[in-house]
């Protein structure tokens, strides 16, 4: 039946009539009459070979206007279109142009929450998932046997669903009970994680549920995200790491140099620019953050009764633009942009000044 | 003449004796060469060092594994809560302390869930887009990528300029208004809202283009004195030479497909086109008594999570050399 339904729609709804697929056919019909039949005379009057090369990016130039060059210029155009909203635009309605879009985005105290959010998150997984995946890719580095079987098990986070994983993450740190923060609080089961820190000695602590704290929140965010952005970095530097000389390592040994310093003076240096790519990739995705969250927290963006708590910057445009309030999505879009243009072009300053080649 | 003859013996042998030496300097950091020097050095000494540094680099091989076991622990361990929860009974879950291997095997969770989240349409929807826009892309990769490699035409740096240049921008800013495009296009709740925005990705357009300028030029010419058009070319000769780029295209494509979330969500969120991940996230899965029934959730969960894994045990190698040359995440 769901086959049925499903060969029903793709015909009925025609997607082979959408023009894309007419551009791509079109394209490869020209293409294909020139090439086959190579009407010499033809060709030469029409100077095809000057113009041929955009016939094979007609496809790729028609689709990069509708949905890339048309989006730039619209967004900077709404932006600056005070309380734009699309359904009235629809309706014929008109806007003032000014900054009215970006004044009311800085002053709203859920953007600023996003911001913060965001900010905090960005703080906090970028440096300890670099610094973990260094390590972890120098021990790896370091070891003869397992360490291909290691290299893969490391790789695994990278082909998972977020938004899945996100789920599973959420039942670990799950307490099952009801009435979490009042006096006649029940716990069923405090989750498997608290459960292992309790081996410890520590006491359950509410990670996820209703009333827990926006500090546990933001470590079990945390937790998620590192665990999510290791295998990348793993990948990279593990890369960089088996590309390196092995003179310098040699002539280390010769010296004498102790382990840490060899860390420190040779490994660092020279994986330098892997870093520098892996921060900036790092920061850039983590300014970015949002399925990570709806995956532990649904797309309320918070825990249980504290909708929007957890919201980010990307959470924000979205709700904006779902609520058709596109004025105030594009000047929190463009925004967000400056921040990442910014906050790369510090990066990219530093590691220039910082990496060794 | 025989005490001439035995000075002469012992020089040579002084000589070869120093040369030994320098030589074994010179290699000494290898472990062979530890063994030659303690005939030089006091042999006691040596041996109490080498004895140490032995003790030294074992602990550290043993830290590095303790270390690595650790983390790939870790690592492993929501994939083992995923499984293992996803057979247990309601309340085998919801015991304190958890365990740790199911009592008792519960498979019809499996069940439960599918038909519960109607995933046997998730999945259908879901590998329909995934398959479409990847082959349509691909053509379209193709094309450009070979215009950009080997074609002459005016503006054709300036273009490709522009296009990396696009590559800076998040793809939120593009969202806002291509919302507003497919609804004025009247696509909301198609398949076609969901291919056709994402068909031209610069990034591969880009990594195919390098691969493309690697393969000699000369070919290309000899073709043409052949008269092999230009078509013929691509598909004999640049397609099967740059066939593993062009795998892990489709790939990180699919992959792409079967985990992206917002932009279905905005536009196709009807029953009919709902992909698999907003399709996970969507639905409550509750018992009889309208509690969360996490083991049937988590059966859900691992069936979205098993074509991944399947793609990543057979085709690993393309996967992580596509991965860390495009550095694209997610």
């Amino acid at each position: 039946m769901a086959v049925l339904n499903f060969l029903n729609r793709v015909f009925v709804e025609g997607f082979w009539k959408t023009f894309c697929v007419k551009w791509i056919w079109q394209t490869f019909c020209v293409a294909w009459v020139h090439d086959a039949f190579y009407i010499q005379f033809l060709c030469k009057k029409l100077k095809y070979d000057k113009w041929k090369g955009w016939v094979y990016l007609a496809p790729c130039i028609a689709l990069l206007l509708v949905f890339t060059v048309w989006p730039i210029i619209n967004t900077v155009r709404v932006s600056f279109l005070e309380g734009y909203d699309s359904l009235a635009a629809i309706g014929g309605e008109t806007f003032d142009i000014g900054i009215g879009n970006f004044e009311r985005v800085v002053n709203a105290p859920k953007f600023l929450t996003c911001l913060k959010n965001t900010m905090l998150l960005c703080v906090l997984t970028v440096p300890i998932s670099t610094i973990l995946a260094l390590l972890i890719a120098v021990c790896l580095n370091a070891i003869k046997p397992l360490q291909r079987a290691l290299q893969t098990i490391f790789f695994l986070p990278y082909v998972t669903n977020s938004i899945a994983i996100g789920m599973v993450f959420m039942a670990m740190f799950q307490m099952v009970g009801s009435n979490f923060g009042s006096d006649n609080q029940y716990i069923a089961s405090a989750g498997i994680i608290n459960n292992i820190i309790g081996l410890f000695g520590v006491e359950p602590i509410n990670w996820v549920n209703a009333n827990s704290s926006y500090g546990a929140n933001i470590a079990v965010l945390t937790i998620y995200i590192v665990w999510n952005a290791l295998p990348f970095k793993i990948l990279i530097l593990l890369g960089g790491l088996q590309s390196v000389n092995k003179q310098y390592y040699e002539a280390a040994k010769i010296d004498s140099t102790p382990r840490w310093r060899v860390f420190t003076r040779i490994t660092v240096p020279l994986l330098s620019p892997m870093l520098a790519y892996v921060v900036i990739t790092g920061f850039i995705g983590g300014f970015k953050e949002y399925s990570s969250i709806v995956g532990i927290f649904d797309a309320k963006m918070g825990a249980p009764g504290q909708a929007g708590t957890l919201n980010t910057m990307v959470g924000y445009i979205y709700d904006a633009i779902a609520n058709t309030k596109h004025g105030i999505a594009s000047a929190a879009a463009l925004i967000l942009f400056a921040i990442i243009f910014v906050v790369t072009m510090i990066n990219l300053y530093v590691s220039k000044k910082k990496t060794h080649y | 003449m025989d005490e001439l003859k035995e000075v002469l013996s012992e020089e040579t042998e002084v000589s070869a004796e120093i040369e030994t030496i320098e030589n074994e300097e010179a290699v000494a950091p290898s472990e062979e060469a530890d063994v030659l020097v303690q005939g030089v050095m006091h042999e006691r000494d040596m041996k109490k060092v080498s004895a140490k540094q032995r003790v030294v680099k074992i602990l550290v091989q043993v830290g590095l594994y303790a270390f690595l076991g650790f983390m790939a622990l870790v690592v492993l361990f929501p994939f083992y809560w995923m499984l293992i929860s996803s057979v247990k009974s309601v309340d085998e879950y919801n015991m304190n302390p958890p365990t740790l291997f199911p009592q008792k095997f519960i498979f019809h969770n499996y069940v439960e869930s599918f038909n519960a989240a109607n995933l046997g349409t998730l999945f259908v929807n879901t590998v329909y887009v995934g398959v479409v826009s990847t082959l349509i892309s691909l053509v379209i990769t193709v094309l450009s990528a070979f215009a950009f490699a080997r074609l002459e035409f005016k503006g054709k740096n300036v273009l490709f300029g522009f296009l990396l240049a696009t590559m800076m921008i998040p793809g939120e800013l593009f969202t806002i208004t291509n919302y507003q495009t497919v609804n004025n296009f009247g696509w909301m709740n198609t398949y076609t809202v969901l291919i056709v925005p994402f068909l031209v990705s610069v990034f591969y357009i880009y990594l195919l283009k390098q691969n493309f300028m690697q393969i000699p030029n000369e070919l290309y010419l000899a073709a043409k004195v052949d008269g092999t058009t230009d078509l013929k070319y691509l598909w004999k000769v640049m397609i099967p030479l740059a066939l593993p780029t062009l795998i892990s295209i489709t790939i990180l494509k699919m992959m792409g497909a079967w985990n992206t979330y917002v932009w279905p969500k905005l536009v196709a969120n009807d029953e009919a086109h709902r992909l698999i991940t907003n399709g996970l996230r969507a639905i409550s899965f509750v018992d009889e008594a309208d509690k969360p029934n996490i083991p049937v959730q988590m059966a859900a969960v691992a069936m979205v999570s098993a074509p991944l894994f399947m793609v990543f045990i057979f085709l690993r190698k393309y996967i992580m050399k596509g991965v860390s040359r495009s550095g694209i995440k997610g």
